[in-house]
């Protein structure tokens, strides 16, 4: 899973690998380990890529999935 | 064409390149985007992008004006990494036929890349850095296309 902007340096880190059958699960096991972190994931305008394609709501993840947590959208320039 | 780079580049040059051997275009309309030094309150400008995802978004965007203003192809350069006040952050040169398509094309996709384009931006002052999101000015300057 990957994590972008201020989600990124409020982990610590920008990847890692969980294991997880779903987007449940995984938000599941980041609670488990940094439950402000999971607060976080959840907060608003959180959205979240799966390979690369914005998904709403739950969904099952293949074993390779890439996981994306995008924070607000600041825009380039 | 997009392109995302994480080294400087020089508009100049890519212009020129752009608008060699356009005999039928008639209009180039070019917009360059520079880091701003905020008077010493900004040391430097950090953009991050999501490799694969952000040219991807920005080019399917780009496909509205293509309709709209009848363009032709056209050239998009962003800048991702950490940049110093004065580089070049955007380049944006799409080509008409006309002048009036050309500089509306201009306006319009850089009100979506000022606004909506999937990138995150932490300024870098001398009191630390802070992630910056869009004002409302941006947002309404984008909804006027809407």
């Amino acid at each position: 899973m990957l994590l972008f902007g201020r989600l990124a340096d409020q982990a610590g880190w920008r990847d890692r690998v969980v294991e997880a059958s779903s987007l449940t699960a995984l938000r599941d096991a980041l609670a488990a380990v940094d439950p402000s972190l999971a607060e976080a994931l959840s907060g608003p305008g959180v959205q979240v890529a799966v390979d690369k394609a914005i998904v709403r709501g739950e969904t099952f993840l293949a074993a390779s999935a890439e996981v994306a947590f995008l924070p607000p959208m600041s825009g380039g320039w | 064409m997009v392109t995302l780079t994480s080294e400087p580049f020089e508009p100049g040059a890519v212009l020129t390149t752009f608008c060699a051997g356009r005999n039928e275009t008639g209009a180039v309309a070019s917009f360059t985007g520079l880091a701003r030094a905020e008077h010493g309150a900004a040391l430097a400008l950090g953009l991050e992008a999501y490799p694969g995802f952000t040219a991807a978004a920005i080019a399917a965007f780009a496909e509205a004006p293509w309709a709209r203003f009848a363009l032709q192809d056209y050239v998009l350069i962003h800048r991702t990494g950490r940049l110093a006040p004065g580089e070049a952050i955007v380049f944006v040169a799409p080509p008409a036929g006309h002048r009036r398509a050309a500089f509306e094309a201009c306006d319009f996709l850089m009100d979506y890349l000022k606004s909506r384009a999937p990138f995150w931006k932490k300024e870098h002052s001398p009191g630390g850095g802070r992630w910056i999101e869009p004002t409302a000015q941006d947002r309404t300057d984008a909804q006027r296309w809407d």
